[in-house]
């Protein structure tokens, strides 16, 4: 096999800071924000008493979803062993640590007492499966943690494809972990089904990859490298592969909740009448994050790298739009204690609920994206994470 | 301390004896009302070797058919006892803990109306107990479920997982409606506590099920399911009941009549 040599972002160029900088406000954004709602509590939220999970967690669950998707290149190269994405592969890693983190501060930092965080890491319920994905999480980071440095040290080559495959089966379980946290709650419509650790996982696989063919291009674009179309077009093809999957198994999700009547109401209220829920199912979930990227990623667009990462981008929104219905719009679904009667009380009991994010819990959100860019941004400039060059001729040697 | 006996012994005397002891430790409460005490311990008014007992099982009895149209006054006795503040005088009413609210019902079909409060049932097999990661949310060995606010990390997960929608998160820092025995916190999640401090304080009762009577209505009626000869074991063979969501298969602690 040709050997690939990994080179180091020089990073000291204006355009590197500047990134760097931009990123840094944003974290500094989320820190404010974050610590603007914990001195005042979460009244100065859109989050009440009937929506107690905003905006913040429609951020965190997406990046931790999107982390383990981002391993996926990396687990094509050493689980099944193809060549063309071992180059790739140190970059997947590091992304899938850096989404995750952000990721998991978001989620902590949205705590009604995250000063308490010892408390979690002390206080253990195992039959919660938060607490499993205390575990899931800490796991994730140890064994990719350890995957990367398989990769990037050269005595512990060897070891690089056990590790690779502990990684890959335990980001399947961390999804499958992800989504049952909403599997588990009986009391919620919208989630009484088996298919969410599936789905979860499918649409893990396609915003992780999208995040990081986004990131491939910038960081080969920025850092004046030679990105062969042969790579791009790859991935390309994977990524439709992947939306077309999540489309398939939004569809059979919701077919199937069709089937039971107890679930027409809450179908109905997502499908139909659901107000900006069902505009942001419809327009956002499946239009612009499903069947507009199909189109471009299966047309002639798709052979252009523009169009490609409109794709993506697209991919990213439609994604951020599915956790918000799937988080915010199971909670505006009012829960029906007496079946085919009305109800109404000074709680709101009844009535479908109305959620108006606040700009803290917007910027605690972005602050987490930023912060998952700032450490990629920072690590590929002290780590050798990235081939110098990875244009077609030296792509094509690889493969023989 | 030790020589006191355990909480399923009803002699009148022990229930005597309880009940100064917890005047007592009330009034310790009341003086040590200061961050870092271990609330919770002094909220339950009890010493811990005398531990809630599983001979006992509270729960309730709401007679649908006595609730009056209107009448809140169970709502506004559980505000009292308990230090929050009514979801009317509330600013941010949404955002406004409540432990205990008037359920309005209507059947669409035939107009006939049914009104009845709603608070914590306190499952047997609790949901919001299942989830909670730190082990804050907690089930008594009598039955009564609690939320420890010194591990609870205000995740809301309880919230998400109950059927009920019985629990509130604080939203705001609190400023004077604090009681003594009843610690609340910023950031924590709370909810109906059958009046735990009343309950080991051997009142025998909850503020609810007190104003209930006091106005007239009895709809109320609160006691030891596990005791054949209390009042409410004995209404609850005569009455047909129903469990709230039993679908969902939890055996509530409170149960309705007339829904
Ligand atoms: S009613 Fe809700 S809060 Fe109360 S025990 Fe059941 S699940 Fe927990
Ligand atoms: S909010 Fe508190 S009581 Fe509820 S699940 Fe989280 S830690 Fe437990």
């Amino acid at each position: 096999m040709a050997s690939i040599t990994f080179r180091e972002v020089e990073g000291s160029s204006l355009k590197y800071w500047l990134l760097l900088g931009g990123l840094g406000l944003f974290v500094l954004f989320g820190a404010l924000s974050w610590n603007y709602m914990h001195h005042h509590g979460h009244v100065v939220s859109g989050m009440d008493n009937q929506i107690v999970w905003g905006l913040p967690h429609v951020f965190a669950v997406f990046l931790i979803v999107a982390a383990s998707g981002a391993l996926n290149v990396a687990s094509i190269a050493s689980v099944f062993n193809k060549p063309l994405y071992k180059p790739l592969a140190p970059l997947s890693a590091i992304l899938a640590l850096a989404l995750m983190l952000g990721g998991l501060l978001v989620l902590v930092l949205d705590l009604g007492r995250s000063d308490r965080l010892i408390v979690a890491m002390t206080n253990f319920n195992f039959k919660s499966m938060f607490t499993w994905n205390v575990f899931l999480y800490s796991g994730f980071f140890a064994l990719v943690g350890v995957y990367l440095w398989t990769m990037l040290d050269r005595n512990v080559k060897t070891y690089s494809k056990t590790a690779g495959t502990a990684a890959f089966i335990w980001r399947l379980l961390l999804t499958t972990g992800t989504g049952s946290l909403f599997g588990f709650l009986v009391a919620r419509e919208l989630y009484g089904s088996a298919m969410l650790a599936p789905m979860f996982i499918i649409m893990s696989f396609a915003y992780g990859l999208a995040i990081y063919l986004m990131v491939l291009v910038a960081a080969y674009a920025w850092s004046g490298r030679t990105l062969g179309d042969a790579v791009m077009m790859r991935l390309k093809s994977l990524l439709a592969v992947f939306v077309a999957a999540v489309l398939y198994f939004v569809v059979v999700h919701h077919l199937t909740n069709l089937y039971f009547t107890k679930y027409h109401a809450v179908e109905a209220f997502i499908l139909r009448d659901g107000g900006i829920f069902t505009t942001l199912f419809w327009v956002g979930q499946i239009v612009i994050g499903g069947v507009v990227p199909l189109v471009i990623l299966l047309s002639g667009l798709g052979r252009q790298r523009a169009w490609i990462l409109v794709a993506c981008a697209l991919v990213i929104l439609g994604g951020v739009a599915q956790m918000y219905v799937t988080i915010i719009g199971a909670q505006a679904y009012p829960l029906d204690m007496f079946p085919g009667l009305d109800e109404t009380s000074s709680f709101f009991d009844g009535e479908i609920h109305a959620y108006a994010p606040s700009v803290p819990e917007f910027f605690l959100g972005l602050g987490g994206v930023a912060i998952a860019l700032l450490v990629t941004t920072f690590a590929v400039k002290v780590l050798r994470l990235l081939p110098a060059s990875l244009d077609d001729a030296t792509v094509a040697k690889l493969e023989h | 301390m030790s020589e006191l006996k355990p909480m399923s012994d009803n002699t009148p005397e022990s229930a005597e004896r309880r009940r100064v002891i917890g005047g007592l430790a009330a009034a310790a409460a009341g003086l040590a009302i200061a961050p870092g005490i271990k609330l919770i311990e002094v909220a339950q008014a009890r010493p811990e070797e005398q531990g809630a007992s599983s001979a006992v099982r509270w729960g309730m009895l709401v007679d649908a058919t006595k609730c009056a149209t209107g009448c809140d006054d169970c709502v506004s006795a559980c505000s009292t006892e308990n230090g929050w503040t009514p979801v009317a005088e509330s600013a941010k009413p949404r955002q406004a803990p409540q432990w205990i609210r008037k359920l309005e019902l209507q059947d669409p079909l035939t107009q006939m109306e049914t009104n009845l409060p709603m608070m914590c049932q306190h499952c047997a097999e609790p949901p919001c107990v299942d989830v909670c990661p730190t082990g804050a949310s907690f089930k008594r060995a009598d039955g009564i479920v609690l939320v420890n606010r010194h591990t609870c990390i205000g995740c809301r997960y309880c919230m998400m997982a109950c059927p009920y929608k019985a629990r509130s998160l604080v939203h705001e820092p609190l400023n004077d409606t604090q009681k003594a025995d009843v610690p609340r916190g910023v950031g924590c999640v709370e909810s109906c506590s059958l009046c735990v401090q009343k309950v080991d304080r051997g009142d025998g009762t909850t503020a609810c099920a007190e104003a209930c009577s006091a106005a007239g209505h009895n709809a109320i009626v609160f006691g030891d399911l596990n005791d054949p000869d209390s009042e409410i074991s004995k209404r609850l063979r005569e009455l047909p009941t129903k469990q709230v969501r039993a679908d969902l298969k939890l055996n509530t602690g409170v149960r309705y009549h007339g829904i």
